[in-house]
């Protein structure tokens, strides 16, 4: 890159210019272009607080001014704080201090400056700009509405409702199931193993007695939680929230892995761990050969325990999220799903059909899977999947909750 | 090292090539006396910098791991327990006299105490702070905020010299705000491909240019495939070894293990011919 603004720091300096006055005066007009910037920057949607300002005069005491690159490297350092915010940075800049041309009369129109320099801790943040090249920003919905939407079956949603169920999506994701980790904490009661450490801590109180026995017991970690997404043509008006889903899970958890079916079995684990939401349900869409086609579950499955078996680990919980239209024999779905319980720590099923008043798992593959499954959730609403968050997150604990097949 | 350009070339000496931007980052770092957090893709050399630059500096490197569940025992201090009670029996049994048993001899420093302590100049290398959980994000936080640490026992430990403290983050999560505020940022992004060919003629001197040239190039590809994880630094470095053990007429994709991992990434690769003619 060329430095278009090298001439200015020599010869053209006195002149006052906006720049140029950086290495002239450290006061008044430096303090004032960085709060232009400081609100340039919060327009664009970057936070910059009193401090980071305060730390950015300081910088650009600390280099040498005149050179208009190190000074816009510098500010960046101090001023952004995630990866998002450079290329604000740099648009910020552009617009405050110009391009290679000189703003000449930085003090003609004290007025905006003078209240830009007033404290503004609690300066509320200003209405989004109307710069005509930025996406429309997507407004939350009012709480009220996410409450109506949690009965709202899923496959009569708008694309604004998906939308603002996605922040509630997230949230359930998050709960996910755990189990005792190698690690131990210090605890009051109940621990397994002796807290040396603490207990002669404790001794040294009693004069080097140790009279009471400190314990440490597990610590709980995340279990590995497999998630099935059946893509099939009659789950189609599901499968976009459940991926959704699923995609949230991948990102909020560790040892989370996402496979999709209908008549083939793809692993989506890694596309969806993208944390960019929109882009992770891209390629996932990309990478599976057989949206809305037919489903042949117990093949899938059967590839599901060949192929990546050892990926599932034998503490996992697997979550089938399907209405359980199987093209394929039954008798190969009850097969799979029995030996896929049996290497699983509980297999639960999620069948948007369940919703429906009266419905009897009456479809040939659910009738065959359903003696192999432990928990047999809806999973067609917010709240069904909030279901399967408790359950997930407490339900499982409870021995009683595995039932015999 | 009192200019961006004294920062650049000092680095340099020790065989860290750092663009512009790093070394402005890394020169304001130690100017306004604030510690500097880097992030970037693995691999991309965010370690190196707070290595290069205690050898620059001739600075003491003080290295904290951070990991899940690390705690102020891990990080800063512990007592010393057992010697503690051998202290206290042998003042029962009439040999030891009076004992303090809450005194600097006492004391176990971990990391961030020993970079508080040091006499001569520390570089405080807080690595993967993503992967400590938000508790220890506010320890870290006192700490940065006055360089000073309160051990109820013993007092207020004030640091001789602030340390330059390098932060690295994988982004595995993102970190809390009021700690970013705190620090300087930087992203580091993959080197282009003639700091790239710089970096290998630095780091392994033994590879002949034909191969660093195939090899910049070979990875420059790569990267602007969609791969489940890019090869780094360090993967180009590795590929330019191998090439050159394996001798005349190994063509790059022979030794591509040392460059992709995943075997996804491996069968992407090969079967589109995205390497072909490098």
């Amino acid at each position: 890159m060329s430095e278009p603004v090298r001439a200015l720091s020599a010869g053209e300096a006195p002149r006052g210019g906006a720049w140029s006055a950086l290495d002239v005066d450290a006061g008044g007009v430096v303090a004032a272009r960085l709060v232009a910037l400081a609100h340039a920057l919060r327009e664009r949607g970057v936070r910059v607080g009193a401090g980071e300002l305060a730390t950015g005069a300081r910088a650009l005491a600390a280099i040498d001014p005149g050179r208009r690159r190190d000074a816009h490297l510098a500010l960046r350092t101090v001023l952004c704080s995630r990866r998002q915010d450079l290329a604000r940075f740099d648009d910020a800049f552009e617009e405050v201090f110009g391009g290679a041309v000189l703003e000449p009369h930085p003090g003609v129109d004290p007025g905006p400056e003078a209240r830009l320099a007033l404290p503004r801790v609690s300066h509320p943040d200003a209405p989004p700009a109307a710069a005509p090249d930025q996406a429309p920003t997507r407004v939350p919905a009012a709480f009220s509405e996410v409450e109506l939407l949690h009965d709202k079956d899923f496959a009569e949603y708008s694309d604004r409702e998906r939308a603002a169920a996605r922040a509630v999506l997230r949230e359930l994701a998050e709960h996910g199931p755990r189990r005792l980790g190698r690690r131990t904490r210090p605890v009051g009661s109940g621990g397994t193993r002796p807290d040396l450490p603490r207990t002669l801590r404790a001794a040294l109180r009693t004069g080097g007695e140790p009279v009471h026995l400190a314990r440490r017991g597990a610590i709980e970690v995340a279990r590995p939680l497999v998630l099935l997404l059946d893509v099939s043509g009659s789950m189609a008006p599901y499968a976009r929230m459940l991926m959704q889903y699923a995609q949230a899970a991948s990102v909020a958890r560790r040892q989370v892995e996402v496979f999709a079916f209908g008549t083939r079995l793809t692993r989506i684990t890694l596309e969806l761990r993208d944390r960019d939401a929109d882009r992770a349900l891209e390629r996932a869409s990309a990478a599976i050969e057989d949206w809305s086609g037919g489903t042949r579950i117990g093949a899938a499955l059967g590839e599901l325990s060949r192929t990546h078996g050892r990926r599932l680990g034998r503490g996992a919980v697997v979550v089938l999220l399907s209405d359980g239209w199987d093209r394929g024999a039954p008798e190969l779905l009850a097969e799979e799903m029995a030996r896929l319980r049996r290497s699983t720590h509980r297999t639960i099923w999620l069948n948007p059909l369940k919703a429906t008043p009266g419905y009897e798992p009456l479809a040939r593959g659910m009738a065959a899977a359903l003696p192999h499954t432990d928990h047999f959730l809806a999973g067609s609403s917010l709240r069904s999947l909030a279901e399967l968050a408790v359950l997930l997150r407490v339900g499982l604990a409870d021995p009683n909750s595995r039932r015999s097949a | 090292m009192n200019s961006i350009d004294a920062v650049g070339e000092a680095l340099a000496r020790q065989g860290y090539l750092a663009d512009r931007a790093l070394a402005t980052s890394i020169f304001l770092a130690r100017a306004v006396d604030q510690p500097l957090l880097l992030e970037g893709e693995a691999g991309v050399g965010k370690t190196e910098v707070a290595r290069a630059l205690a050898a620059t500096t001739g600075a003491e490197l003080i290295r904290l791991q951070c990991h899940e569940g690390i705690d102020v025992h891990h990080a800063l201090y512990d007592w010393d327990h057992p010697r503690q009670l051998l202290a206290l029996r042998a003042a029962e049994a009439g040999r030891g006299g009076e004992v303090d048993l809450w005194s600097e001899r006492f004391l176990i420093r971990r990391p961030l105490m020993a970079a508080l302590e040091a006499d001569g100049p520390v570089v405080l290398l807080i690595d993967e702070v993503d992967r400590a959980d938000d508790a220890f994000e506010a320890l870290l936080l006192e700490l940065l905020s006055d360089f000073a640490v309160t051990v109820p026992e013993l007092g207020t430990v004030r640091a001789k010299q602030h340390p330059t403290v390098i932060l690295t983050s994988n982004r595995t999560r993102e970190l809390h705000d009021a700690l970013k505020r705190r620090c300087l940022y930087h992203w580091i992004d993959y080197p282009d491909r003639g700091r790239e060919l710089a970096i290998l003629a630095a780091q392994a001197p033994g590879v002949p240019e034909t191969i660093a040239r195939r090899v910049c190039a070979g990875v420059a590809r790569l990267r602007e495939e969609e791969l489940y994880k890019l090869p780094g630094v360090g993967e180009t470095i590795a590929w330019g070894r191998a090439l050159t053990a394996l001798g005349d007429g190994a063509a790059p994709a022979d030794a591509l293990g040392t460059v992709l991992k995943v075997r996804e990434d491996l069968d992407r690769v090969r079967g589109s011919g995205v390497l072909e003619g490098v």
